[in-house]
């Protein structure tokens, strides 16, 4: 616990791992030769420290070194397969299958996308988790479907696909298959081979790695995978991704990848007893709250929430510390984060949420805990403790939890909407 | 989100929490917003014969700056006539509060919560007709 208060929100971002600090030092000082170059030792000093890198980063997830194109992150990486493989094989078809439940770099570009009239997107629908049936993913494929884009893991409720039988399914149909693995890179065991999984987007800033650089898995061999650049220039990056690399970032990202495919295991079983412990104490204190997501199909680190009756915004608000402006030290704020409307730039409430069927009421009320490396048991019973707090308070301010406690149904009132 | 000292002090200590019977006849009660939409508020006036505020309670389901709109009102209504209750604008309440633009619907509901609570107020002071009062089982 620092100045700062306590951070349990790993799935926006998560905090530079000392050790991956520490690899990228001589790559912000004194070895900063252009990777590209070819002519002397700066450069080749700089492109044998890029290819390290790359090799650390395929060996995660499976995938050989060559077949990893840097990005600035995962939403790049997003873009460049979906774009690239609709503009590569537009004589081939025009259909992209997707899910409701995909991250905005998915869904938004997908909407550009038909938006242009470049292609047809199916947003499959999601069960009562979060999670896409493969059956569902069959019955969508045409004649027309050039690609599939299902997510890994869900970045609000940490819901994790079946991605082994999509990609069983994608492959026996030949058609491409892309997912966003951003928050499942590092955290669980990932293989393109095994998966069947044609391309995957990562970031290196989810996985305790430096923020602006990601990568995007393109499979060489069967099948190759074509795709048309979004970003043109020097020919880098075996053409699909010019300019010139973040040689400091793919160090550290290198380091990133090797640090968790070392640990994976115990930091995954130490992450979810964490997770548990902390959802176990909220679940023994407070009634009428309720699991977002699946039970066991889920990021070890996530627990998705609703406390119903108070809403989201509002215990941001308590945890941050707005209710305790005491000393730093004896309450530090806890940073998580909402699927309340008020904390969206659109002002509705989740639309993952949303698509599992939760409804707006209970969406407005749901806070995600991203647990991750360093945070400890001592921080997960404070936090256990805060929320019972600050959700109590809240509640006693509620004038929704008084009606249900008086035994009024709220979906028999007639509420005056503005 | 920056939040206004004033948001922050009413959401921290929140003034006039609390609900009066709402059978009183003195009482008028608004309740405004939905769940779904994310803001529940429920005011409640106290007035006299006379038509002044005398006390007021609130309890709000919202974000932080619809927590302090209403504590905020609560405190503006009391002492005041109902007449002038009724002239409270949203605005007064967005100065007071520092709320910025995508905040003004917490203001807007605390100004319709009031006007709701005096609308009860008054249907209450009406003579129930006869056949309504017999009809109820």
């Amino acid at each position: 616990m620092d100045g700062k208060g306590i951070y349990m929100d790993n799935h926006a971002t998560t905090p530079l791992d000392p050790r991956v600090l520490e690899a990228m030092m001589p790559y912000l000082s004194s070895v900063f030769g252009n990777a590209a170059s070819r002519s002397h030792g700066f450069g080749w000093e700089a492109e044998k420290a890029v290819e390290a890198g790359r090799e650390q980063v395929a060996r995660l997830i499976n995938a050989k070194a060559k077949d990893i194109i840097f990005t600035s992150g995962a939403t790049e990486s997003d873009n460049l397969a979906l774009k690239g493989v609709v503009e590569f094989y537009k004589d081939k078809g025009n259909h992209v299958i997707t899910a409701g439940t995909e991250h905005k770099a998915v869904l938004d570009t997908c909407k550009a996308l038909e938006r242009k009239g470049i292609a047809r997107v199916t947003y499959l629908p999601v069960d009562q988790y979060g999670r896409v049936d493969p059956d569902d993913v069959r019955r969508a494929i045409t004649d027309q479907t050039v690609l599939v884009s299902i997510m890994h893991a869900n970045n609000e409720i940490g819901t994790i696909n079946p991605i082994a039988e999509i990609g069983k399914v994608t492959r026996e149909k030949g058609v491409l298959f892309h997912t966003d693995a951003t928050q499942g890179v590092g955290k669980l065991p990932i293989d393109v081979d095994a998966m069947s999984i044609d391309l995957l987007s990562m970031s290196a800033h989810k996985m305790y790695g430096p923020k602006g650089i990601g990568a995007l898995y393109v499979r060489a061999k069967s099948p190759r995978v074509r795709l048309a650049p979004i970003i043109d220039g020097g020919g880098h990056e075996r053409g699909f991704r010019s300019g010139t690399l973040n040689v400091p970032g793919i160090v550290g990202f290198g380091a990133a990848c090797e640090l968790c495919r070392i640990g994976m295991a115990d930091e995954a079983q130490r992450v979810l007893g964490l997770r548990e412990r902390l959802r176990e104490k909220l679940f023994a204190q407070l009634d009428d709250i309720y699991l977002n997501g699946h039970p066991v199909h889920r990021l070890p680190g996530n627990l998705n929430v609703s406390f119903a009756y108070v809403e989201g915004e509002s215990l941001l608000m308590g945890l941050n510390g707005s209710t305790h402006p005491i000393v730093v030290g004896e309450t530090p704020p806890i940073a998580v984060s909402s699927g309340s409307a008020c904390t969206s730039a659109t002002l509705e409430p989740s639309y993952v949420l949303k698509a599992l069927g939760v409804g707006d009421e209970l969406a407005h009320t749901s806070i995600r805990f991203g647990l991750g490396r360093f945070n400890t048991q001592e921080e997960v019973d404070y936090v256990a403790a805060r929320v019972v707090h600050e959700v109590q308070r809240l509640r006693d301010l509620s004038p929704l939890y008084e009606m249900a406690k008086e035994g009024i149904d709220l979906k028999s009132v007639e509420w005056q909407r503005e | 989100m920056a939040y206004s000292d004033k948001v922050i002090d009413h959401y921290s200590n929140p003034r006039n929490v609390g609900s009066f019977a709402k059978d009183d006849p003195d009482v008028g009660t608004g309740i405004v917003g939905a769940p779904e939409c994310g803001d529940v508020m429920k005011l409640q006036l106290k007035i006299s014969e006379e038509g002044i505020v005398q006390d007021a309670r609130f309890k709000t389901f919202g974000c932080g700056s619809a927590i302090a709109s209403s504590s905020y009102v609560t405190e503006l209504v009391k002492g005041k006539t109902v007449d002038e209750v009724m002239k409270i604008k949203n605005s007064e309440i967005v100065q007071e509060l520092s709320l910025p633009p995508v905040k003004i619907h917490c203001s807007v509901l605390a100004e319709d919560g009031i006007k709701a609570a005096i609308a009860d107020w008054k249907k209450r002071r009406e003579p129930a007709p006869a056949v309504a009062a017999a009809g109820k089982r």
